[in-house]
């Protein structure tokens, strides 16, 4: 059941140079929802998810985006609050971003790092409940036979999906996901998906991910956004979007190439 | 498409005047420079190489017969000589840690990065001979003199490797626990360290080989060790047993080198 915005932008822009990656966007993100960005490369999907987490500034201006109703960041500055609103947003990234050199646990305990001491933290003397957690979150995933191994031994899949137990451990109630299935074969690709649906469904997480392939935004998320040249030109239930719109922002080939699942 | 046979056959490329002429004048100048340099250096003297001969003879000859009869004595110098490379290397390290992640531009702020840099030239530009003698003044003779000279000066080589291995660490896995919430620190120690380690460990175990080379090199200053021996021993004129010094310090050097290389090729 949706309900209060948990993030809400309003007119982000970004311009790298001459090239500008959000034009104005304005959206808001309720409770529970699951979203897929959708839109050609460099139509400005990573740009806004790395903005939302104050991975990224947006450019000075009239551009404000909060979560949980705080400041994340506002007239190009990032909020001196935004490590305590990042604790609750996990970000799973298309390179998994996992420290190869660490074991998979390791990795995942990091997800504490905000919530417990920081001399704990340092010294990476995780308490009870950062094991616990780390090792309830991979065995969620089904990964957690890896916990000793070092992350970068790791074959794709296992790293994500290392990555969204990091995620849990965080007790994130916000997942942006950028292009996390892109680097993956098709099996692994959907165990990642069934995942970030299942923390959604069951847990009741607000995701937000962004998706190159047009028929997981279709199968998996209620919500698709399009972005083309950093404006959004479609919002709305993933089962109102035609043939033509998507032709419309990925260019007339798109019929050629998208021949599976593709709505009427 | 058939080849055309060429009517004129085209010249081969040559290089004008204009494109030689800075590298004939580079070489030229080397030429000058150390033609000038014969009489400063002495370069005339390389006929006492020969004239001299009977000397190098009798040198030669002693050398080719070590006394071995205070191995024990030797052996116990190599070993403090060794020792000093050791703790030299070690504080080097505690200095290099802190110095090359707050030199590094891509984790520390450039208010912090610049005059540490410049701190730590300073440090790298003067020899550990230097700093030996400067220490030997304000301690005393003796094997901390080189402890010290040894820390300063390879704390700033290291510092500036360290930084450097920092400088070229791959963001995306920092940028990971960034995510999390997690601290400038923590991004440091989970992020940053992890991916340098190895590096450092490797740059670490290289200094500390030719750390026990330049601690032989300080015991001539008073800095304690082989070295010290090796300079008593020299002035003594006693041939015999520098020539089993000289070995003593060959084989421990060699198997320092080798060991370190090996530990090296484990770690990377």
């Amino acid at each position: 059941m949706p309900d209060a915005a948990v993030l809400s932008i309003r007119k982000a822009s970004k311009s790298f140079g001459a090239r500008r990656a959000l034009d104005g966007v304005s959206l808001d993100v309720r409770k529970g929802e699951m979203i897929a960005l959708i839109g050609p490369s460099g139509s400005g999907k990573s740009t806004l998810l790395r903005s939302i987490s104050g991975l990224q500034t947006i450019d000075p201006g009239e551009g404000v985006i909060e979560a949980f109703g705080g400041p994340v960041q506002e007239n190009g500055k990032i909020s001196s609050g935004v490590r305590r609103t990042r604790t609750r947003i996990g970000f799973i990234f298309q390179q998994f971003n996992l420290v190869g050199r660490l074991s998979l646990f390791t990795n995942v305990a990091l997800g504490s790092l905000g919530r417990i001491e920081t001399w704990r933290g340092l010294l990476g003397l995780w308490p009870e409940e950062t094991k616990t957690a780390a090792m309830a979150a991979l065995a969620r995933v089904g990964v957690a036979d890896y916990a000793g191994q070092r992350a970068g031994t790791l074959s794709g899949g296992q790293q994500q999906r290392g990555a969204i137990a990091r995620a849990l451990v965080q007790k994130a109630k916000i997942i942006l996901a950028d292009e996390p299935v892109a680097s993956l074969d098709p099996v692994a690709a959907r165990k990642v998906m069934e995942s970030l649906r299942d923390l959604n469904r069951q847990d009741g997480l607000t995701v937000v991910v962004t998706l190159h392939q047009v028929d997981y935004a279709l199968r998996y998320c209620d919500r698709v956004i399009a972005l083309k040249a950093g404006k959004i030109v479609y919002d709305g239930p993933a089962n109102g979007l035609e043939t033509k719109q998507l032709i419309d922002i990925y260019g007339p080939e798109f019929e050629d190439v998208f021949w599976e699942g593709a709505p009427k | 498409m058939a080849l055309a046979v060429p009517s004129e056959i085209p010249a081969p490329p040559t290089r004008s005047l204009t494109q030689r002429a800075p590298d004939m004048l580079v070489w030229g100048l080397v030429a000058v420079l150390l033609i000038f340099a014969v009489k400063p250096v002495e370069m005339n003297h390389v006929t006492k190489l020969f004239t001299n001969s009977e000397n190098m003879r009798e040198f030669g000859g002693e050398l080719l017969h070590p006394n071995f009869d205070q191995w024990r004595l030797y052996v116990g110098q190599m070993w403090l000589t060794i020792q000093i490379a050791m703790w030299g290397t070690a504080l080097a390290v505690l200095i290099a840690v802190p110095f090359g992640l707050a030199c590094a531009r891509n984790i520390s702020p450039v208010w912090l990065q610049q005059p540490l840099r410049i701190l730590m030239n300073l440090l790298r530009a003067i020899p550990d001979l230097v700093i030996g003698t400067l220490f030997i003044v304000a301690v005393g003779l003796g094997p901390f003199a080189g402890v010290m000279a040894i820390a300063i000066n390879t704390g700033g080589v290291l510092a500036k490797l360290f930084s450097e291995a920092v400088e070229s660490i791959d963001k995306a896995p920092v940028e990971g626990v960034r995510a999390t919430g997690a601290s400038r620190l923590h991004e440091i120690i989970w992020g940053v360290i992890p991916q340098v380690a190895p590096h450092w460990t490797s740059y670490a175990l290289y200094r500390f080989e030719s750390n026990s080379r330049s601690a032989t090199v300080l015991g001539l200053i008073g800095a304690g060790g082989i070295g010290q021996l090796l300079f008593e021993t020299l002035n003594a004129f006693d041939y015999h047993h520098l020539s089993a010094i000289i070995i003593v310090i060959i084989v421990a050097v060699t198997m320092i080198d080798l060991l370190s290389q090996l530990m090296r090729s484990r770690l990377l």
